[in-house]
């Protein structure tokens, strides 16, 4: 059967640049647009910064939330998100870098950035992030850049859930995100197709054929979420094996 | 939002990756291997009520260079009607959008199982031989593997072998009836040919590397693309029987420093497939499993030139049981000769 060493590459890789990325999008001379980049750059990434910062910089609630809406801040304000280069390292990696200079640099100076302001309207539900990262500590075993990586994982996912639901709500679809939500999400165990097809009066076919479409959109919904945050098709590739764990073995 | 626990989060990946064949007529069962291009699942196909083997693009790869590299696998494979080669029973796209084709589903071990559970050199030898002609027969076709190693060649459970995956395989050109062709099995009358060079080349640029470190040969690996042909493939062959000789990965040493009882004739076939000039090497497949024939017949090799004592050394080991016929012949006559005389 096939070997995963076989390796398919090499030094002139060429792929197009994905048109709706917003890494792209960042460098653009047009201020509306680079606004718009930066808000699918933030949405997709705080979550994970905040925790990071909380448990590799071990910084207080109070400080990660500072530390947090500053770096984006910062990096909106001087542009440094395109400066990106994908041939260098992955964007994950590349924004982790320059969190780490970022926070280093504040804490150096001894700063502690004034909470409000103009970093008011970024509006990030800090309450449920500082929740989670009390009640769902970080295994021993991770490294703190293992656990951003997981974390990165785990709030992409959560983004795409919710797209999901907005997506069944918009078509109708509400039943199938609920049997989507108890079979698919649930850390219940006991739920099964029978059990789903008595809950919703449905016969059991119906559930699977339902079950089937809404985890087509979920696929949809996720590749289209790479893409929408990665800048090149090499690197949306890298990036989809990392979130999927479609990893060469 | 909810929380998504470790254990969801693993079950929402395997969601996303996990191809949808509601639409067809196959129903997916397990993971049989995966690779750096596609992932094969067993299946089963309802209405022929029967098992395939269904290759299938992986998730993030769904651009159009290697939707094209899996479609045209399957139209390689599905044009090469060898009995080295799994038929193709159909391709199609999913609703995701990534390609898939049905194979025959083989049950088997890879050759590197195979060797490990063989102890006979010649029964490898065999094999190999096998292999050697599955590839010729490619060659005979214009399609070179470029990704040829023990774990893309499957024995079957009848003792069959098969060269497996063909997704980097190169088009070289279209088929013409060669005078080497006519040692080989020629598809049916009829068959069209290949498409032409162009979709390979539109696929593989220069500079790009293909293949599997320890197998592939040094053109390759330089990702001198415009210059492989079959005896890049000779290359990854010698490789192999370097591998089935030794139990190693080929590297530097010779083979019968790693096995010494690697004979001085097997070496030299290894060795001269393996060769890092392309002009050195066998100029096809047919020669290199011709060289092999003759090993196993005990006959002398292309490969490597004997002295006196090794002919005279092989011509006994061949005709041992004549040797044994004439002496025991000698030593009765003796015997009576004594016997007679007293």
């Amino acid at each position: 059967m096939m070997d995963p060493d076989t390796d398919i590459g090499g030094a002139q890789h060429r792929f197009p640049v994905t048109n709706q990325s917003a890494i792209v999008r960042a460098r653009s001379v047009d201020e509306s647009v680079r606004q718009r980049a930066f808000e699918t750059i933030l949405a997709s990434y705080w979550k994970p910064v905040y925790k990071y910062v909380r448990l590799k910089w071990q910084a207080s609630n109070e400080d990660a939330k500072d530390l947090t809406q500053g770096f984006f801040a910062n990096a909106f304000e001087k542009n440094h998100f395109a400066n990106y280069d994908a041939s260098k390292a992955s964007f994950q990696t590349f924004l982790r870098t320059c969190l780490d200079g970022f926070v280093a640099n504040e804490r150096k100076a001894g700063k502690r950035l004034k909470r409000g302001g103009e970093q008011e309207h970024l509006q990030l539900d800090f309450v449920s992030a500082a929740a989670e990262f009390g009640h769902h500590a970080a295994a021993s075993d991770l490294t703190p850049e293992d656990y951003f990586h997981r974390e990165w994982v785990r709030w992409m996912f959560t983004l795409c859930v919710e797209a999901l639901r907005r997506r069944c709500e918009e078509i109708d679809h509400n039943v199938h995100f609920q049997l989507f939500e108890q079979y698919d999400l649930s850390d219940n165990g006991n739920v099964s197709y029978a059990s789903l097809a008595d809950q919703f009066g449905l016969d059991q076919r119906t559930v699977t054929n339902y079950l089937a479409a809404v985890r087509r959109d979920f696929r949809r919904i996720v590749l289209d979420k790479l893409h929408e945050i990665t800048a090149t098709e090499a690197e949306f590739r890298n990036e989809a094996r990392s979130l999927l764990g479609v990893e060469v073995k | 939002m909810k929380w998504l626990s470790d254990d969801r989060l693993d079950h929402l990946r395997e969601l996303a990756v996990e191809p949808d064949f509601s639409a067809t007529q196959y129903q997916l069962g397990g993971e049989l291997a995966r690779g750096g291009m596609g992932t094969v699942y067993l299946a089963e196909d309802t209405k022929l009520n029967r098992q395939v083997a269904i290759k299938v693009l992986n998730p993030p790869d769904v651009t159009t260079d290697l939707r094209e590299r899996m479609i045209r696998e399957a139209q390689i494979i599905a044009r090469l009607e060898h009995p080295g080669i799994v038929p193709v029973h159909d391709v199609g796209t999913l609703p995701d959008g990534r390609v898939f084709y049905a194979m025959k589903y083989v049950r088997g071990r890879r050759l590197d199982e195979y060797a490990a559970e063989t102890e006979s050199i010649r029964d490898r030898l065999r094999k190999f031989q096998s292999a050697c002609d599955a590839v010729a027969f490619a060659h005979a076709h214009g399609v070179i593997h470029r990704d040829l190693k023990p774990q893309n060649i499957m024995i079957g459970s009848f003792g069959e072998v098969l060269v497996l995956d063909w997704g980097v395989a190169k088009i070289l050109r279209q088929h013409e009836p060669a005078s080497e062709a006519d040692t080989l099995r020629l598809p049916r009358e009829g068959a069209a040919p290949f498409p032409t060079g162009s979709l390979s080349d539109a696929v593989t640029t220069e500079g790009t590397i293909i293949g599997t470190r320890h197998y592939m040969s040094p053109e390759q690996a330089r990702g001198e693309v415009d210059r492989l042909d079959e005896r890049s493939d000779v290359y990854s062959l010698g490789a192999v029987l370097c591998f089935l000789l030794t139990n190693e990965s080929p590297n530097t040493t010779r083979p019968r420093v790693i096995n010494p009882k690697v004979s001085k004739a097997a070496e030299a076939i290894c060795l001269k497939a393996m060769s890092p000039e392309m002009d050195a090497r066998y100029a096809t497949a047919v020669e290199l499993s011709r060289d092999v024939g003759k090993l196993l017949d005990e006959e002398p090799v292309s490969a490597y030139r004997e002295n006196v004592f090794e002919k005279t050394g092989r011509w006994a080991a061949k005709n041992r049981f004549l040797i044994l016929l004439v002496l025991a012949y000698l030593v009765m006559r003796i015997f009576f000769i004594f016997t007679s005389r007293s």
